[in-house]
């Protein structure tokens, strides 16, 4: 179930197994499942088999290939247009990576990432993605739930926010010596502590048992599945506890069209086009967005005393 | 110089190669998003074939090569196929033909309501690019109504503009040489 991460660059057991039989696998443990020997199934699988049982979480939804969720990506500071991010991903270099994490909280300090990782024990939670563009996909990311990060660095009363922010290093991120100079980098996000700690919202440090490649957001990222994309920010470095709500890329860029919360609403347009229908990549028909993007059960109960139309 | 008689048949296949390309990576699967890259390929090359029309007199003026007029009508006519390919992509795709939310897309989506006037207003001009309704309306007249073609290229213009998160770079180019040819004309024009 639970995958034992020992160093950042450890072999997680599918790195080495090809997606098809990958799937496979999955396919195989959820129809014995699904025959009524799913126990023994379990019990006498490798431990590398145990590795893809769905977590409560996970849909079971087709998942949408490791080439299409690698190669259409939104990632400006590795380049504008979806191929860009993945030609120019040889440019950021992952290792050594270390974030920081201050602000309201106890012990504030710059970390190795493997430090910031060895506590934790990473799962798979396969996720629906949806764009604020209206396309999506169903990735299986591998990460931790990041309530637990932040049990571990004890925030004060004070903080009622978390801000996460993308590396900003031009040499490394071409995008960001911007021509037009229009995105005041680096790329910023934030959560409210309770978004924050929902057992949904994960740090992803892979996808398809690899590590994630560098235009998915690699080494650290944000996933928080029922808010559009843009949301779970990418290339973490800094994650910082603040008492009021801290800006966000986006916002910053066109209010009137991204809000804070950003979540997943077909009942509420994008000024310039409709979120009511979306296209799952690599599908030619569009179909229906849901309400919190499938995941209103979990989550509408943190929004149920709020204008959804006015806090978009 | 008078064009040859291969001339124009080939400029036709010529004309006919970006639909293939743009088929042949359906074929190849060369599209991780296939109907954005169907969708945004055709759209681009209506405008492409819009430039091209709206090229030919400024060029025609600069060269003195009359013989240019004759393929002015073949490459509007591209515009207004690559257009409706576009659209039709657009109306099967996205609309499932008779969803009723495309009216609703039309009405309050500025970029589709411009995308939609545009395509409306190239039907009457694709409808009398032949020689019988040349010759009913009279060269003059034919002329006036074919200046729609400025502003359904505007309109084709104004409807990529209303889509842009942040990469203008595409969009800038082709406005620039729009209103390059535009000036072009003007200078003519008023001398
Ligand atoms: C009923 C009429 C039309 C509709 C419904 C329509 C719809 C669309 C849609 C849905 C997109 C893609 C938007 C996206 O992916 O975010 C698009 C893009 C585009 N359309 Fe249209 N369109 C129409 C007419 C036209 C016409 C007449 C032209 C050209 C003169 C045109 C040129 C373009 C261009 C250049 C793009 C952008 C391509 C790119 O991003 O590279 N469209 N249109």
């Amino acid at each position: 179930m639970l995958i034992k991460k020992t160093a950042a660059n450890a072999i997680v057991s599918s790195e080495i197994t090809p997606e098809s039989v990958y799937k496979a696998r999955r396919d195989f443990l959820k129809y014995s499942i699904h025959a009524g020997m799913g126990l023994a199934a379990l019990s006498q699988a490798p431990a590398l088999w145990a590795t893809t049982a769905a977590h409560a979480f996970s849909t079971d939804e087709a998942q949408t290939p490791y080439k299409k969720v690698t190669r259409y990506n939104n990632f400006v500071e590795l380049g504008s247009g979806k191929a860009y991010p993945a030609k120019n991903a040889h440019r950021l270099k992952t290792s050594p990576w270390s974030v920081t994490i201050d602000g309201e909280i106890e012990n504030p300090g710059t970390y190795d990432l493997e430090d910031i990782l060895k506590p934790h024990t990473l799962e798979e939670r396969i996720y629906r993605l949806r764009c604020v563009e209206t396309w999506s996909m169903v990735i299986p990311w591998q990460g931790f739930a990041l309530a637990d990060l932040i049990k571990r660095f004890k925030p004060t009363s004070k903080a009622k926010y978390v801000a996460f922010e993308t590396l900003h290093d031009p040499k490394q991120l071409p995008g960001q010596r911007s021509r037009f100079g229009s995105f005041d980098w680096p790329y910023v996000e934030g959560l409210r502590m309770d978004e924050a700690m929902h057992p949904l919202t994960l740090l992803a440090t892979g996808l398809y048992g690899k590590d994630l490649p560098a235009q998915n957001g690699a080494p650290l990222r944000l996933v928080v599945p029922w808010k559009y994309g843009f949301k779970s920010i990418k290339s973490i470095v800094r994650i910082s506890f603040t008492e009021q709500q801290p800006p966000t890329t986006w916002n910053k860029q066109s209010p009137e069209e991204y809000g804070f919360y950003a979540n997943v609403n077909p009942t509420v347009s994008h000024p310039r086009w409709s979120q009511k229908r979306e296209r799952r990549i690599g599908h030619f028909f569009k179909q229906d967005t849901l309400m919190f993007n499938g995941y209103a059960e979990q989550v509408a109960s943190l929004y149920s005393d709020m204008d959804l139309h006015k806090w978009y | 110089m008078v064009l040859k008689p291969w001339f124009k048949p080939s400029l036709f296949i010529l004309c006919l190669l970006p639909l293939v390309w743009l088929v042949l990576g359906l074929i190849q699967d060369r599209y991780v998003e296939p109907l954005q890259a169907l969708s945004h390929g055709t759209g681009d090359w209506a405008l492409y074939f819009l430039l091209l029309t709206l090229s030919i007199t400024p060029l025609r003026q600069l060269t003195g090569y009359t013989q240019l007029l004759r393929i002015r009508r073949l490459l509007g006519l591209f515009a207004f196929f690559y257009s409706l390919v576009h659209v039709l992509l657009w109306l099967v795709f996205d609309h499932s033909l008779f969803w009723q939310g495309m009216w609703a897309d039309i009405i309050e989506r500025p970029y589709i309501t411009v995308g939609f006037l545009a395509f409306i207003l190239m039907l009457p001009l694709a409808l009398t690019s032949n020689r019988f309704m040349i010759k009913k309306l009279g060269g003059k007249r034919w002329q006036q109504l074919h200046r729609l073609t400025y502003v359904v290229c505007a309109l084709g213009l104004l409807h990529y503009w209303w889509q842009i998160k942040y990469d203008m770079s595409h969009i800038l180019l082709l406005t620039l040489i729009f209103v390059g040819l535009m000036a072009l004309r003007r200078i003519k024009l008023t001398k």
